[in-house]
């Protein structure tokens, strides 16, 4: 066989674009970064990321951080004498905590409107178009203002505001009865961990799963008998200028996750419907003519199929939601975003922080997109299973 | 995460862009107009008049001061609205060429964040305002309270520390990105109390829908010398603007204004002709027309009027300047301009 000289190899030519290409790329983000580098030296500016150890110096409306106390790591709210970098976990902190929610709460929604929009019901089904096209055509930025201004700071003043079995819902936020730990928490700390492992257990392993539940249960009860009140409810109650005890789901927060819950659902309905519309119709007269009745359909015939189609935008849309967190600035919710713009100018340090904060959305997109295909190959292979 | 993309190239970019050698003052007078950050929403000191759409005020003054310095024309100056938070950004990615804009010098902008600052033209001090039906007389009964304020101050420095020193517990401190949406936060009743300059209080309740429900607590929290600010290692062009800034002050002491200038021309003093540019060559040392004083008082004023024109009794922000620190130290207060000669 003649050999092809390996200017004239496609291979070899392939590979040599390949490098050239990401050698001008590099070269390119090499001056730019240098260029910048020697434009803030000259302006007496320096590159550095040593102010992440200074004291912040500013507070944080909510939110927690990591810090060290008595020779253990401990998660407590943010503190003025915090470090720079104690600030940037808060708001890596609030900004996980908010989308966390989001996601799982606009999943439930997406998929209950999705539904919805091809239910049979007139109602059920007009509502729901109306729901997808009103929020699916305004901007996010104008709900999130209206969700915040508009409706939660329209609710009454804390002095007015109502209790309903404990719970006080206010401008100033929701607050709920909430259980905290109490005085035996220690006690009871090893049963509440032994029966927690009980049920992760039995989870996995689909044989021994009742036996281990039981056991789960009996630990847990057990475990609540001898320590004697490990947790005790803690009831909110207005004090001053304040709320003291509960929980609180602050204003900022509230609008925040409402407005992305919201504004994602009406997304992911579309792609629920489109999933399901596109399964052919021969199943849903398959399973009728078996007896099933709609929901049953539904659970065990349509879904699990639709499922496929939906996952994987649906991971767009998770990946949206995570990043338009950012918006938060907007009300005062302190994410990442959020906090960056208050460390930037407090510290004069804006691109080293840019950089930090464009790590940790990358991260947490990476680890988004990673979780997604993983859930993606196990419906996948279950389905070629089938 | 595109929107992050782009901070970060425009960053890139302008500090790439921005390493030219030359003096702002020789890219300015090329370009042949002032780039100006103003505040934009600070009722008084900067802000969009709603009748001509112009941008007005005390600190917009300035940059008319220093356009009218360069250029013989105060309306050669293009405008850029920036946040608290913005505005340091705006100077070391060499975006606008002087920010004048309720700022206060401290040691921390000087140095670390790399601004270099101007002579004082306004002495501020913190303040904390609470609605009347509230029924606070003093900030020391403010335990607990929720109090707004916006990012990127020294504002929201002052009453974290305010509320350390006091040893208070449960106090929260709600930030926005902009002064509107504090002050709306705070009428809709999401804070028991709004803090920041007191210049800056005067003015939100003045244009509140009913000032007199609101009144602003009689303590002074912090000392807030607010001054313009530009480059870090550019003498030149922070000279020439320092100078400007002087010559309003000097030229109140010598009593010289808009409608006397004329007269004061005419004048014989060798202080007053050197102090106008007709003999001697101050100005041409400092890198500026020689005559850029009397261009200054011609379009703009001097000091006081710049005061009176939109913190004076006829204004709607009225701020008492007689025995303040804002008034001459001829009569008690700090404004005082070295000599210019
Ligand atoms: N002097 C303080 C505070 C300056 C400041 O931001 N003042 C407010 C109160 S008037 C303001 O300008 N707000 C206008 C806005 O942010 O839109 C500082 O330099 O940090």
């Amino acid at each position: 066989m003649k050999t092809v000289p390996f200017y004239k190899n496609i291979k070899v030519l392939g590979v040599l674009t390949q490098v050239v290409v990401s050698l001008l790329v590099l070269f390119g983000l090499y001056f730019l970064g240098r260029t910048a580098y020697e434009g803030m030296v000259s302006r007496g500016i320096p590159f550095t990321f040593s102010f992440l150890w200074q004291e912040a110096g500013f507070s944080i409306s909510e939110g927690k951080t990591i810090a060290l106390e008595g020779g253990r790591i401990v998660l407590r709210p943010f503190e003025p004498s915090d470090a720079y970098w104690q600030a940037f976990f808060t708001g890596v902190y609030n900004t996980l905590r908010v989308s966390i929610a989001g996601i799982v709460l606009t999943t439930l929604l997406g998929v209950m409107v999705g539904v919805g929009r091809l239910s049979s019901n007139w109602l059920v089904n007009r509502l729901s178009f109306a729901y997808v096209e009103l929020v699916r055509n305004t901007p996010l930025l104008v709900q999130l203002f209206f969700w915040y201004f508009g409706a939660i700071l329209k609710l009454p003043p804390i002095r007015q505001a109502s209790e309903w079995f404990g719970m006080i819902v206010s401008q100033r936020g929701v607050f709920v009865p909430w259980p905290v730990p109490g005085p035996g928490f220690d006690r009871y700390l090893p049963f509440f961990l032994g029966g927690l492992l009980a049920f992760l257990l039995g989870a996995f392993w689909s044989r021994g799963r009742r036996g281990l539940w039981l056991l789960g249960l009996l630990l847990l009860a057990a475990g609540w008998l001898y320590a004697g009140d490990p947790f005790v409810l803690s009831v909110p109650e207005k004090r001053g200028f304040r709320v003291v005890g509960g929980a609180q789901l602050s204003p900022e927060f509230s609008a925040v996750l409402l407005a992305l819950v919201v504004y994602t659902a009406s997304y992911i309905a579309e792609i629920v419907r489109g999933a399901i519309q596109s399964l052919p119709k021969g199943q849903w007269e398959a399973a009728f003519s078996l007896g099933l009745n709609y929901g049953q359909t539904l659970r065990y015939v349509i879904l699990p199929q639709a499922l496929r189609i939906i996952v994987p935008p649906l991971g767009n849309q998770y990946l949206n939601l995570t990043k338009n967190s950012s918006l938060a600035i907007a009300v005062g919710y302190p994410d990442l975003f959020n906090v960056y713009g208050t460390i930037a100018n407090q510290s004069g340090r804006s691109l080293e922080g840019i950089l930090i904060v464009m790590g940790v959305y990358l991260s947490l997109s990476l680890t988004i997109s990673a979780l997604v295909n993983a859930y993606n190959r196990r419906v996948a292979l279950r389905g070629a299973r089938r | 995460m595109k929107r992050l993309v782009l901070i970060v190239l425009s960053f890139l970019l302008l500090t790439a862009f921005g390493l030219a050698q030359k003096s702002r003052m020789d890219v300015v007078m090329e370009r042949g107009k002032l780039i100006c950050g103003v505040n934009g929403k600070a009722p008084g000191f900067g802000y969009v008049d709603e009748k001509t759409g112009k941008y007005m005020g005390f600190d917009v003054d300035f940059c008319r001061a220093v356009s009218a310095a360069l250029f013989d024309d105060p309306d050669r100056v293009e405008y850029v609205p920036l946040t608290a938070k913005a505005r340091f950004n705006a100077i070391q990615t060499g975006e606008v060429d002087v920010v004048f804009r309720n700022t206060t010098i401290t040691t921390s902008r000087d140095g670390s964040v790399g601004v270099d600052f101007l002579p004082v033209n306004f002495y501020d001090g913190q303040g904390v305002m609470v609605k009347k039906e509230l029924g606070v007389k003093s900030v020391y009964e403010l335990e607990g309270a929720t109090v707004c304020t916006n990012q990127g101050t020294t504002t929201e420095k002052n009453w974290t520390d305010f509320v350390r020193s006091q040893g208070w517990k449960g106090n929260k401190l709600l930030t926005f990105e902009s002064f509107d949406k504090v002050f709306n936060a705070f009428m809709s009743g999401r804070c028991d109390a709004v803090t920041t300059d007191k210049s800056g209080l005067v003015g939100w309740k003045a244009k509140a829908p009913d000032p007199e429900a609101l009144v602003i607590l009689p303590e002074t929290l912090s000392k807030e010398p607010l001054a313009g600010f530009t480059f870090q290692n550019d003498s030149r062009w922070r000279d020439a603007l320092t100078w400007i800034v002087y010559a309003t002050i000097q030229a109140e002491e010598f009593g010289i204004t808009q409608k006397n200038l004329d007269e004061f021309l005419k004048s014989d003093k060798p202080a007053i002709r050197r102090f106008l540019g007709l003999e001697g060559t101050l100005g041409k040392g400092l890198g500026l027309p020689n005559d850029f004083v009397a261009r200054v008082i011609r379009h703009v004023g001097n000091y006081g009027e710049i005061y009176d024109r939109h913190l004076g009794p006829n204004s709607p922000f009225f701020i008492p300047r007689k025995g303040s620190l804002n008034d001459l130290y001829t009569r008690g207060g700090l404004m005082y301009s070295p000599p210019f000669r």
